[in-house]
């Protein structure tokens, strides 16, 4: 009797620690996860429109209709990334993903209060060879420390009504994604 | 075996249904803001990682999951659900209907939803979205008939899950059943 409720005790704590050991490899051993799908559509470190979900197809589960959206895949093996990305007339954002789809870094265009939101992008070692004071004399230079090498930037312009969506689309045309040097 | 079992059923419920950890419910609606930041919790990141989303970031806005009225009927899209009162501070705020996989739903007005600037309001400001398979007066947003759906509310630049924990400032809209055809 109580052997068998050992056994049974004994096969939960190996079923919990399975269960653990599983939850945490996930973000590790997904192939569908946003990455995975953006990357054999988007080359690195450009910006590039996102097609709008429709019933047929999305690229993403549980994208928002109402917005325009862009996504810049970055890879920071070779230099830093400057993204410029023009405030559209209604509401303007930008989201920063680590490889693992973590979201580590938000602005939407009141935050960043001028007429674009100007950011430089960098890995916490590319940040410590910036020159000392270099980030403070240059007060227009946001610059963020992105926590993976490779990871992606999602720019999205609200379409308050469907009219306004080439407005949207227009906006997010025009924002830059580009490779530049470390110093 | 047992162990494998137990363990991998446990992993497979948690994540395909999704685990209340940090969450915050007003009414029908549940959202968990730490979804948006590098805080987020284990079982949320191994459920986008198997899904592929990407959740709102924290500093853009907070999403709201509902999938069953404020009494807990679940959200069929046979009959007829009014949404209706306040929303939380917000600048924008969008209402989008999924399906249960995180897809749009085909209608004949190839309409998914309702941003804060499109929607009709009385004279007081106040607002009924009326979410049902055929057309409504007033606000109507199409279920296409689907039988299960899932209402996101999105609020963009708000003080909601920043600022406040405390549910009862942030009002959201009350979900009613109706009819059912």
């Amino acid at each position: 009797m109580i052997r068998a409720l050992l056994w049974i005790l004994g096969a939960v704590v190996l079923g919990g620690i399975v269960h653990l050991a599983t939850v945490l490899a996930m973000p590790r051993a997904a192939n569908q996860d946003a990455y995975s799908r953006l990357e054999p559509v988007t080359p690195a470190n450009s910006v590039v429109p996102l097609t709008p979900p429709t019933a047929e197809a999305s690229v993403m589960p549980f994208m928002d209709p109402a917005f325009a959206a862009a996504v810049c895949r970055y890879d920071l093996a070779n230099g830093i990334v400057k993204l410029n990305a023009p405030l559209s007339q209604a509401y303007t954002s930008v989201t920063f993903y680590t490889r693992n789809s973590v979201a580590y870094y938000a602005i939407d265009d009141r935050a960043a209060g001028r007429r674009a939101i100007e950011l430089d992008l960098m890995t916490p070692e590319q940040h410590s060879q910036v020159p000392e004071g270099e980030d403070v004399t240059a007060a227009d230079r946001l610059i963020i420390e992105s926590p993976t090498r490779t990871g992606l930037i999602v720019l999205r312009a609200l379409a308050p009504e469907p009219g306004l969506m080439p407005m949207a689309r227009r906006a997010l045309a025009n924002a830059q994604c580009r490779l530049g040097p470390v110093q | 075996m047992l162990a494998a079992a137990v363990g991998l059923g446990m992993t497979w419920l948690t994540i395909s249904r999704g685990v209340a950890f940090g969450s915050m419910t007003v009414g029908a609606w549940t959202a968990r803001p730490k979804t948006g930041s590098v805080d987020i919790d284990p079982y949320a990141r191994a459920s986008i990682a198997r899904t592929g989303e990407l959740p709102l970031g924290t500093g853009d806005g907070v999403a709201f999951y509902a999938r069953t009225d404020d009494a807990g009927y679940v959200l069929d899209g046979r009959c007829t659900f009014a949404i209706s009162g306040t929303t939380p501070t917000a600048r924008y705020w969008t209402l989008t209907l999924y399906d249960r996989n995180g897809r749009l739903v085909a209608n004949t007005l190839d309409r998914h939803g309702f941003t804060s600037t499109e929607i009709v309001r009385d004279a007081e400001g106040r607002f009924t979205i009326s979410v049902a398979p055929r057309a409504r007066p007033g606000n109507w947003l199409p279920t296409g008939g689907i039988e299960r759906y899932v209402l996101v509310w999105r609020l963009y630049d708000t003080p909601v899950g920043v600022a406040s924990r405390t549910s009862k400032q942030d009002p959201m809209p009350a979900v009613t059943r109706k009819a059912c055809s």
